[in-house]
C-alpha cells in the first residue's frame, strides 16, 4: 500500500479503552502507533495503567472499546494462542518454571510449536549465548540455582526463543539490585539494537526510560498523556512530565 | 499356630485390598474434582462443605448408614469400599485444590503470556508443580483409611478388624494385637512410602 514508507507499523492502538466490571476505566482513549524496530518505553506511576496497556497487546486482557492491531491485524481476529506465541513476554517476577531446567524453559515455545528437537537445542544454545550465559554451565541448572540477574537473562532468552517480532517487557529489571540492573539495561539496549525487534517496555524509572527508549509514552491515570522522543520529553509542558524529569537531577 | 499366621496374612491382604481399591477410586474422583474446583470457584465451596460433612460422620455410623441404601449399600466389601472412599475424598480434594491454587501466579501468567493453552498449563505446569501437595493429601487419606478399614469387619467386609472385634468380644488382647499390629504396620508403611514420593516431587518444585 505505502511503497514509499520503508518501515512498517508493527503495533497500533485505536482509541482503546479497558474498563473493569465496576465500570472504572483502567486505560482510556489510547491511540498510538509503533514502527517496526522501535522500543517504546511506557513510563508512569504505579497504577497509571501501563501493565494493563501491555496486556491488551497479547490479549491477556481484551479491550472494552477500540482496537489493538498487531502486525496489521486486529488482535480480536487473531487466535489468542498464536498471537501470544508471536509476541515475547517478560515480567518482573520472571515466572520461570521451577520444575524445568534453564534449557527446557528457554525451549518452551519452540517445543510448543513442535520444532524438531535438534533445531530447539541449537536455538537454546544460541539464546543462552545471546544473553551472556554459558550454555554448558547454565543449560542444566534449575531456576532456583540462579541469581536474580541470571534468572532475568533466562527470562529474556525464553521470550526471544521463537524469534517473535514483538516483545513486551513489564518492569523486567525492577526487582534487581542497582548494579545488576545497570548491567542488564546496557546489555539489553545492545540486544535491541542488534535484533531490531519491536518492543514495549514498562517502567516507572525515568533513567531506564531514557537509556532504553526510542520513544517514551507517559501514562497518567489511564491516559497516554504524551508519546515523544527522550529529547522532546524534557521540553514537555506537562506537570507529570516535569515531575518525572525532576527525578533525573 | 500355622493357621493363625495364614489368617493374619489373609486378613492383612484383605485389608490392604479394601484400602487400595477405595483410595484408587478416591484419587480418580478427588483429583479431577479438585482441579475442577480451581476452574469453577463457585462450585468449590459446596463441594468442600459436602466432603467436610462426610468427614464429621463417625466412621461406625457411616458404615451403618450405608447398609440400608439400595445398590451401593448392603453387607460386604463394596459397602466398605464406598465408606472408605467417602472418607478419603476430603483430604484428596482439598489438597488438589490447594496445590493447584498454590502455583505461583507469576508462573501461571508467564505460561499464559507465552501462549500455552489451558490444558498445556494444567498438564505441564500446574499438575507437576502441585504433585507434592496432592500426594500429601493421598498419604493422609491412606493412613486414615487403613485405620477406618478395621471397622469394615463390622459389616462383613473382612480385614484386620476381624481380629480386633473378635479379640474385644473374647477379652483377649493377643487377638486384638494380631489385628492392630499389622494394621499399624500397614499405616506406617503407607506413610513412609508416600512421604518419600511426596519429598521427591517437592524437591522438584523448589523455586
Amino acid at each position: 500500500m505505502h511503497r514509499m514508507v520503508s518501515v512498517k507499523v508493527q503495533l497500533e492502538f485505536r482509541n482503546v479503552q479497558y474498563a473493569v466490571s465496576s465500570g472504572r476505566k483502567l486505560v482510556n482513549g489510547i491511540s498510538f502507533q509503533i514502527l517496526q524496530g522501535e522500543m517504546l518505553v511506557l513510563l508512569g506511576r504505579s497504577g497509571s495503567g501501563k501493565t494493563t496497556l501491555l496486556k491488551l497487546v497479547n490479549r491477556l486482557l481484551e479491550p472494552t472499546a477500540g482496537e489493538v492491531l498487531v502486525s496489521g491485524r486486529n488482535t480480536h481476529s487473531w487466535d489468542p494462542i498464536q498471537l501470544r506465541r508471536h509476541i515475547g513476554y517478560v515480567i518482573q517476577e520472571v515466572g520461570l518454571f521451577p520444575h524445568f531446567n534453564v534449557a527446557r524453559n528457554i525451549g518452551l515455545v519452540p517445543s510448543l510449536e513442535a520444532w524438531p528437537p535438534q533445531k530447539i537445542s541449537a536455538r537454546i544454545q544460541e539464546m543462552l549465548r545471546l544473553v551472556g550465559l554459558d550454555p554448558d554451565i547454565y543449560g542444566r541448572r534449575y531456576p532456583h540455582e540462579l541469581s536474580g540477574g541470571q534468572r532475568q537473562r533466562v527470562g529474556v532468552a525464553r521470550a526471544l526463543a521463537a524469534d517473535p517480532p514483538v516483545l513486551l517487557l513489564d518492569e523486567p529489571f525492577g526487582a534487581l539490585d542497582p548494579i545488576t540492573r545497570a548491567e542488564l539495561q546496557r546489555e539489553f539496549r545492545e540486544l535491541h539494537r542488534r535484533l531490531g525487534k519491536t518492543m514495549i517496555f514498562v517502567t516507572h524509572d525515568i533513567r531506564e526510560a531514557f537509556l532504553l527508549g526510542t520513544r517514551i509514552g507517559l501514562m497518567q491515570e489511564g491516559r497516554l498523556v504524551a508519546i515523544v522522543t527522550p529529547d522532546e520529553f524534557l521540553t514537555l509542558d506537562h506537570d507529570e512530565a516535569r515531575a518525572f524529569a525532576g527525578c533525573l537531577q | 499356630m500355622w493357621g493363625a499366621r495364614s489368617e493374619i496374612l489373609h486378613l492383612t491382604a484383605e485389608h490392604v485390598f479394601l484400602v487400595f481399591v477405595a483410595i484408587s477410586i478416591a484419587v480418580a474422583i478427588g483429583v479431577p474434582v479438585g482441579i475442577l474446583m480451581t476452574r469453577r470457584p463457585r462450585i468449590g465451596k459446596p463441594i468442600l462443605a459436602f466432603a467436610n460433612v462426610i468427614q464429621t460422620i463417625p466412621s461406625l455410623a457411616l458404615f451403618g448408614f450405608l447398609i440400608p441404601i439400595p445398590y451401593i449399600g448392603g453387607i460386604g466389601t463394596s459397602t466398605a469400599v464406598i465408606a472408605l472412599l467417602l472418607y478419603s475424598l476430603l483430604p484428596i480434594i482439598r489438597n488438589t485444590f490447594t496445590g493447584i491454587s498454590g502455583v505461583e501466579p507469576a508462573v501461571r501468567e508467564a505460561a499464559r503470556g507465552m501462549g500455552m493453552t489451558d490444558s498445556q498449563i494444567l498438564w505441564q505446569v500446574e499438575i507437576p508443580l502441585s504433585l507434592g501437595v496432592v500426594f500429601a493429601g493421598i498419604r493422609v487419606a491412606t493412613v486414615i483409611a487403613v485405620g477406618v478399614a478395621t471397622i469394615a469387619a463390622a459389616i462383613g467386609a473382612g480385614g484386620l478388624g476381624m481380629f480386633i472385634f473378635r479379640g474385644t468380644s473374647m477379652l483377649d488382647y493377643r487377638v486384638i494385637l494380631a489385628g492392630a499390629i499389622p494394621a499399624a504396620l500397614i499405616a506406617l508403611a503407607a506413610d513412609f512410602g508416600m512421604s518419600a514420593l511426596e519429598k521427591h516431587f517437592m524437591r522438584e518444585r523448589r523455586s
